[in-house]
């Protein structure tokens, strides 16, 4: 498969939520997202409550995908940085390790330079967290480790799901 | 892929509707939309031309309930189905987890529908994708129409790996539900094998 399917774990849960909130403050944002390329929501901070976050997760990788795409047309592999600029509010939106994308909102309180600067700070220790990540779920499918959940459901299990 | 988070307790799934243009899967998603409860839907983004046709994707994220604890999810996506948006349709089935092909049973549709699968076929395979290993099942819909083709026909053309298929009327909603539930329930049991 193209991409090994992404498992998140307290720990790193943890480590992600704790450089997210640090950029939240380091560059004046309102919210910040992590989201998977594939359109999942990893993780928010900020004033997360005032968005739909569901469809903001799935919208961003779509635009993530739509550039990327162009970005090959033209020959580059990706553009790794995109900026959406409103009356009011913001959006940088940057690719982190090659395959999570990290979304800044922010507004007049901030400027595009201070985001730029602190993301890029941020996406190193962010990549890092998420090949530790990539090593761990990788390790674990090898050992076979069977405390995924879902090894054990019963037919009966799915099938209540839809009663 | 799904998206498995131990730290939150949620499985992520992403269901993807494909067929050739004008066969029903915006349709489907806004039949599933209307008959959900509130609490277990999320909003359904259209992006759509004036026309309302499918300019990029439909998205319906849906919350079913808990296995073991864990909040199951899935996200369902419909592609453009007019054929020249086929960058487009290749972006959405990054990362899917199961697959409808809602077929258009009119006689005349018949070509279109062979089109449209064997692009779904090859641009799987770009992304690293057989779609004989993937969750995949066959909705024929318009069953409603005159001049449809019968089922052993349709099958002959669309079905030769046998997968399972259902009859659908979208736009009351016949069939669309048992659609929904037989992917999602292939997924799961995917899952459970730890694919």
């Amino acid at each position: 498969m193209s991409n090994p399917q992404l498992v998140m774990y307290d720990e790193e849960f943890q480590e992600i939520n704790e450089v997210i909130g640090r950029l939240l403050k380091e560059a004046n944002a309102k919210v910040i997202f992590l989201v998977d390329k594939n359109g999942q929501l990893i993780s928010g901070v900020g004033e997360t409550e005032r968005f739909d976050t569901t469809s903001l997760a799935s919208l961003t990788a779509g635009n993530i995908a739509a550039t990327g795409g162009l970005a090959k047309l033209i020959g580059e592999k990706e553009f790794s940085i995109l900026f959406h600029e409103g009356e009011k509010d913001n959006l940088h939106i940057s690719i982190v390790g090659g395959r999570v994308i990290l979304v800044v909102l922010f507004d007049s309180r901030s400027s595009l330079g201070l985001v730029r600067l602190r993301v890029k700070k941020s996406s190193e220790e962010l990549s890092t967290i998420f090949e530790k990540l990539m090593k761990k779920s990788e390790e674990r499918e090898k050992r076979g480790s069977s405390e995924f959940p879902f090894a054990e459901i019963t037919d009966d299990d799915i099938d209540n799901l839809f009663s | 892929m799904s998206f498995i988070n131990y730290a939150s307790r949620e499985i992520n799934c992403k269901i993807v509707y494909y067929g050739p243009g004008l066969c029903g899967k915006t349709t489907n998603l806004q039949f599933i939309y209307q008959k959900t409860a509130p609490d277990a839907k999320g909003k359904m983004i259209s992006l759509a031309t004036e026309t309302e046709r499918t300019l990029f994707f439909d998205f319906l994220p849906l919350s079913l309930g808990e296995i073991r604890g864990f909040k199951t999810r899935f996200h369902l996506y419909t592609v453009p189905g007019q054929v020249f948006y086929d960058a487009s349709r290749k972006l959405i089935l990054k990362g899917v987890d199961g697959v409808v092909f809602v077929a258009d049973s009119q006689e005349e549709r018949i070509d279109a529908n062979i089109e449209s699968l064997e692009n779904l076929r090859i641009n799987l395979k770009e992304q690293g994708y057989d779609l004989d290993k993937l969750p995949y099942i066959i909705q024929y819909n318009k069953r409603d129409l005159p001049g449809t083709m019968t089922i052993e026909e349709l099958r002959r053309e669309l079905n030769q790996t046998n997968v399972p298929e259902f009859e659908a009327c979208a736009t009351t909603g016949e069939g669309v539900f048992e659609t929904l539930k037989a992917v999602a329930k292939m997924i799961l049991i995917d899952l459970k094998k730890g694919k």
